[in-house]
Parts: structure tokens; sequence; C-alpha cells
């Protein structure tokens, strides 16, 4: 049985399993379009960033952008895919008002990059800690115009177009149905969003549209032809990747189950083909290196793999690895430092604050704050304590003031009120570790003679009753003692 | 479309209208079909210009030269059926009206089955008539943005800076509908 994001499980049944596959728009981060120049941003005025080219009037023809190119090739390189050094283009008609041209220039026959693979990881298993690492084909990816944005007016029956989205550049990035369930595509799709990042080749923000994914979502049991596909579109948040596709499995599998068919309405679509190639554009070349540029040819014109591959940066892949191998951190550890936005830098600047080791950091840094980041929704830009804070906190804890259990207290403290330093919070709370050692033995004393009950049965080999009386020291001092030394004299007197 | 060629006279394309199946494959049209000038003005200015100079040849043949294609070397006629209409005006949203629109596109197809007569073996289609140049690449520079400033202007209906279009695609009427629809049309 799978688990959904959601931690519900679904119910399969026997043996069914579900087949994803998905299609990623990525938007590529460029200043102008893909076949024109103008502008591109979100939230602009209507129609303020519109070419003639955009708006599909007579006589203007496409001029591909060098920018859009390099990110695809980037990107390729980035997912291990093999980089067509020729590619074409196409067009793919059909009718939509905020699509003025009535085709769309796509890469069908040739695209730019084909046969890669993306290694995605999440955190599995009964307790969420274990990196489950998976494996999913690239197919390729191509290079097409976006379409304009259209808002539907019901009342006056009407459409709205906003063509400032017509024509900016798009990576199609294909994924071979090789996940089953929600979780791995969610996965998938969040390891392709870092990388798109990292590379810079897209912000990957969905909540803005830079990033939308398209499911192909179908179901049978293992060994048997595969079911009929159903296509579960435009999904462009997050959280919703995977509750969406996991809601169509579990669909098909009722269907399924109660003797149905599955339908695919958006087939009946498909069946027209309408592509034709793209008469105004010659094929695209991209070279292996400078010296493959043939002569006459500007090598600053075109675009040159090797130079790309000089540039590109560390993959979250590599990242996590490094984390492991410098700090010694679990895998599970290093895979939620990349996962989560701005974390590792967070991280690194409280190990270069503190004496502490990187383990009892991590601890802190995923436990604690990510924990309460968590609980109250709060990013970690959104942060109460910043990482010098969290340095001096664990400063006084690894120089002995304080313990462990009034560390996290005055981590609640500093919490609440970010303005007051650590010492200040430490000294008004009065959490000082007691440093006297009669006063301790005093009360270790006091606390043993009160209860000569549990002191009988500790003496008669019960050793877990010592942690009852622990506790009693620690409220008493009121969490200001060491709990090794406690348990260290307490041990002595009730030997 | 019609093409006809006689010597010293200017090429006349007849308007694409749907065209008379009795005008394919037979020799050109006989005289007076089309407009044709003894010496058209452009050679006239010519002629005046550099009457001396004998030595300009046209390229255009002196008479005309192809040979009309025989009905066995052409394949099978195409037929079309209604559902192929019905799949062609989704496709394309274009409307044959009645009988004679259908005939007419299935004379085109005729005239265009000409084509087989040629040998392309070891010929690569032509996607792009650029195909011999370099794609070229343009800076990733914003230079141009506001044309559509003016096509608003000119837009029939716009609420607020947007286009406006009728909501959404206003899905083609089942054939009988159609029918039914066409029964009242003024064909």
């Amino acid at each position: 049985m799978a688990a959904s994001s959601s931690g519900n499980r679904i119910l399969f049944p026997p043996q069914m399993v579900g087949v994803v596959g998905l299609e990623i728009h990525a938007q590529i981060h460029a200043a102008s379009k893909l076949f024109s120049s103008s502008g591109v941003r979100f939230s602009a005025p209507p129609n303020s960033l519109v070419a003639c080219f955009d708006a599909s009037l007579p006589g203007t023809l496409p001029v591909l952008n060098r920018r859009c190119v390099e990110a695809s090739v980037m990107t390729g390189l980035a997912l291990n895919c093999t980089i067509n050094r020729k590619s074409l283009f196409d067009r793919k008609h059909y009718f939509y008002a905020d699509m003025p041209a009535g085709y769309q220039i796509t890469q069908q026959r040739l695209p730019i990059a084909v046969n890669g693979s993306l290694t995605y990881s999440y955190l599995g298993g009964r307790k969420r800690n274990q990196v489950v690492t998976k494996n999913v084909r690239i197919k390729q990816i191509q290079l097409e115009q976006d379409s304009g944005k259209s808002l539907h007016d019901d009342h006056r029956n009407q459409t709205l177009i906003d063509l400032n989205r017509a024509g900016v550049g798009l990576m199609e990035v294909v994924m071979e149905a090789d996940m089953e369930c929600g979780e791995e595509a969610a996965a998938a799709v969040r390891e392709l969003q870092l990388i798109l990042q990292t590379l810079g080749t897209c912000y990957g923000n969905m909540a803005e549209g830079q990033l939308r994914v398209d499911a192909n979502v179908s179901v049978h049991r293992p060994g048997e032809p595969l079911g009929v596909r159903t296509e579960v579109k435009n999904i462009n948040s997050a959280r919703y990747v995977a509750k969406a596709i996991d809601y169509e499995i579990q669909r098909q599998m009722e269907v399924l189950d109660t003797g149905g068919t599955i339908l695919n309405e958006t087939r009946a679509f498909d069946s027209k083909s309408g592509f034709m190639p793209e008469p105004n554009l010659p094929p695209l070349f991209v070279y292996e290196s400078v010296a493959s540029v043939p002569a006459g040819v500007d090598p600053t014109q075109v675009v040159v793999i090797d130079r790309l591959k000089a540039i590109l940066p560390e993959l979250p892949g590599v990242k996590r690895a490094q984390l492991v191998e410098e700090y010694g951190l679990l895998p599970e550890h290093s895979f939620t430092l990349v996962n989560e936005v701005g974390l590792m830098d967070y991280f690194e600047r409280v190990i270069q604050k503190t004496k502490a080791e990187p383990r009892k950091v991590i601890g802190w840094v995923i436990k604690e704050l990510l924990g309460n980041l968590n609980q109250n929704g709060l990013r970690l830009t959104q942060s109460p304590i910043s990482s010098e804070a969290l340095a001096e906190l664990l400063n006084i804890l690894e120089s002995g003031h304080i313990s462990t259990s009034a560390a996290k207290v005055v981590f609640q403290e500093m919490w609440k009120l970010p303005e007051k330093s650590v010492k200040q919070l430490v000294a008004e709370l009065d959490l000082e570790l007691i440093s006297d050692q009669e006063q301790i033995l005093q009360i270790c004393r006091r606390v043993v003679d009160a209860h000569p009950e549990e002191v009988r049965v500790i003496r008669a080999g019960n050793k877990k009753v010592l942690n009852k009386l622990m506790g009693i020291v620690q409220k008493e001092t009121k969490g200001r003692t060491d709990p090794l030394q406690v348990r260290r004299i307490l041990e002595e007197m009730t030997s | 479309m019609v093409w006809t060629g006689v010597a010293g006279t200017r090429l006349h394309i007849a308007a694409a209208r749907p065209v008379h199946h009795r005008s394919m494959l037979l020799k050109p049209a006989a005289h007076g079909a089309c407009i044709r000038y003894a010496v058209p003005p452009w050679r006239r200015w010519m002629s005046k210009r550099d009457s001396s100079k004998s030595s300009f040849v046209s390229k255009v043949p002196q008479f005309p030269t192809w040979e009309p294609v025989a009905e066995n070397q052409l394949p099978p006629r195409t037929k079309i059926s209604p559902d192929l209409v019905d799949k062609l005006e989704r496709l394309a949203l274009v409307d044959f009206g009645n009988q004679e629109g259908v005939n007419c596109l299935e004379e085109a197809i005729r005239f265009a089955d000409q084509l087989h007569v040629v040998n392309t073996d070891g010929v690569e289609p032509m996607d792009s008539v650029l195909e011999n140049r370099a794609l070229q690449l343009r800076n990733d520079e914003v230079k141009e943005s506001d044309c559509v400033s003016e096509l608003l202007q000119l837009a029939a209906d716009r609420v607020e800076e947007y286009f406006v279009s009728p909501p959404g695609n206003i899905p083609l009427p089942k054939r009988e509908e159609r029918l039914a629809m066409l029964k009242h049309s003024a064909f």
C-alpha cells in the first residue's frame, strides 16, 4: 500500500497500481519572449507587454531568443539528456481566443533535448524519516510558446483576453509514466523545481504560473496492459499535485472495481493532430564546442554546449551529498535542508557562529526551528529567531551554563520575544545551571531521603524508578541541573 | 486558379473562386478568355528606352510549354465522405455550405493530383525556403512592447484594456443540427 502525501492510505483493490506520467511547462526566466522582443513580467497591466508578433499581426515573423535556447540546453544537461544538435520547430493548430495566431509554435518532431533522467527522493517509511530514492525517465524537453490569458466573465457571457503571456518561452519537460502515485509525482516535481531554480532557467513559482503540471493517470495490475489514460490538467500548486493525482487514481480504481470503464475526454481532441512544420524557422543548430562552429559563423551568436557545461552550477543532489560528507549529517537531514527554501544557508550560518557539533545543530534546526515554523505556518524568512540568535543559544548550552531542557524553554521565549537577547532571557528566567556542587548534593540528599519507598525499589533492581527521582530533582531546581550529573549523584546515593 | 501564358503577354491569374471543372486538365483557354496586351506596358517602355539592345532574352517561354496530364497518369479520384467534411469543418472552421462546396474541394484535390507526376525520388521534402540559412538568434533584450495600445483602439469590443471574445470555444453544432439549420439557408 502506498501512502498519499496527506498521510491517508489509498485503498487499492488487490494489486492494482497507479501509473503516472507528467508534462511540466516551465516558463523560461528571460527578459524577453521566445520569438519577440516584448518584455516578460507577472502582474503587468493587461495587454501592456505585447509586440505585434504576439498579437499575430500579418507581416510579423518569429525571431528566436538565444537565452531561451541556452536555458533549454542547460536544463537538458542538468537532466542528463542528449542535446539534439539539430532541432526543428512546428506549428500546432487549434482555435482559442487567447492564441491569436491560431497555432502555437512548438517542437513536436525533433525537440532540443531527449532521453534524460531525473533522480528524486522523498521521506517515506512509517515515521517519514527514511529517504526513498527513485528515478524517472525524461522523454524530452521542447521549446514552445505560452498562450495568453483568458478571464471568463460569466455575467456578461464573454471572455476577456490579456496577451501579456502570449509568446513567453516555455520548456515542456515530459516525464515518462514511471511514477506510481501522487507522492512520487510531487517529489519529482519538487526536485525539478529545485534544479530549475538552481540553474536559474525557471524560477518555478507555481502560484505565479511559472511552473504548471499536467498529469497523465491510469491504473492497472502489474504485468497486464496499461489502462486508459486520463489527464489532470494545469495543476498550479505544489500541494495539489499529489492530492489531485491520488484522487484521480482512486476514482479510476473505484470505477473499474464496480465494473465500469474509464473514459478519456481529451483523447477525442488529441486525435486531431493539426501539426505542420513551421515554415518561417529553419532548423536550430547548437554546437558541441567553439571548434565545431562552422567558419563564417560568429561564435558569440550561437549556442555552444561546452560553454554552458562549464557554467553549470552545483545541483541539489550534489549539495545533499556534500552536506552529508562535510558535516556528517544523516541523509534525511540533508534532504530536508536542501528541500526547504533557505534552510541550508541558515544551517551553515549557525555552524559558522557556534562551537556546537553539526549533529547537535541539525537537531535544533530541524526539530525545534523548522518544527515551530511549520506549526505556526511560517516561512523561514519570517522566523523570529535568527541564525545568530540560535548560535548564541547553542554556545551558552555548549559552555555548560544551561541544561538542554532549559535551552528548549529559552528557545520558546526567544520565539515569543525576539527583541530580547539570549543572555537577557537566561538571566530573567533564572535558568543558569547551578554550579555549586554542595547545593546539588544537598538537593539530591533531600529528595532521596523524602522517597524511601522508591529508593528501596531501586536497590532491589528496578533502575527505571531512578528517572522518577531525577524528575523530582529537576522540578525542584527548575531544570537548572545537568541531568548527567544528577543521575550520577543519585546512582551513588541509591547504590 | 487558372494560369495562362501566351507569348508576350502578362500572366493572368483568375480570381480564386470555385473553379469550373472543365477548365482543368485541358489546353490553355482560347484567345479572348484573359486580358492580354500585344506588348505589355513595361516592354513598351523598355523598347522605347533602348531599342538598339536586342540582347535581352526573356525567360518566359515564347510559347506555352506544358502538356496536359492524362487521366491515367493520375491516382484514383479522392471522394470526400460526409464524416471527413465534418472533421475538416471542425478542424479548420470552414463551412462547406452545400454539395457544391464539397465538389469544389474535390476538384481542387484533383488539380493538385497532377503533382504525382513529378519524380521526387531522393529529394527531401522542403519545410522552409530558409532551409539553407542559419537560424538567426536574437539577444535577450526588451525592445518592442507597445503595439497593442494602437490595436486596442481598433478593437470592436473591449473592456478596460482587455480584448473581448465570445465565451470559451463555441462548440460546432452536430451534423444533424447543421443540416436542419442549412435547410433554411440561402443556398
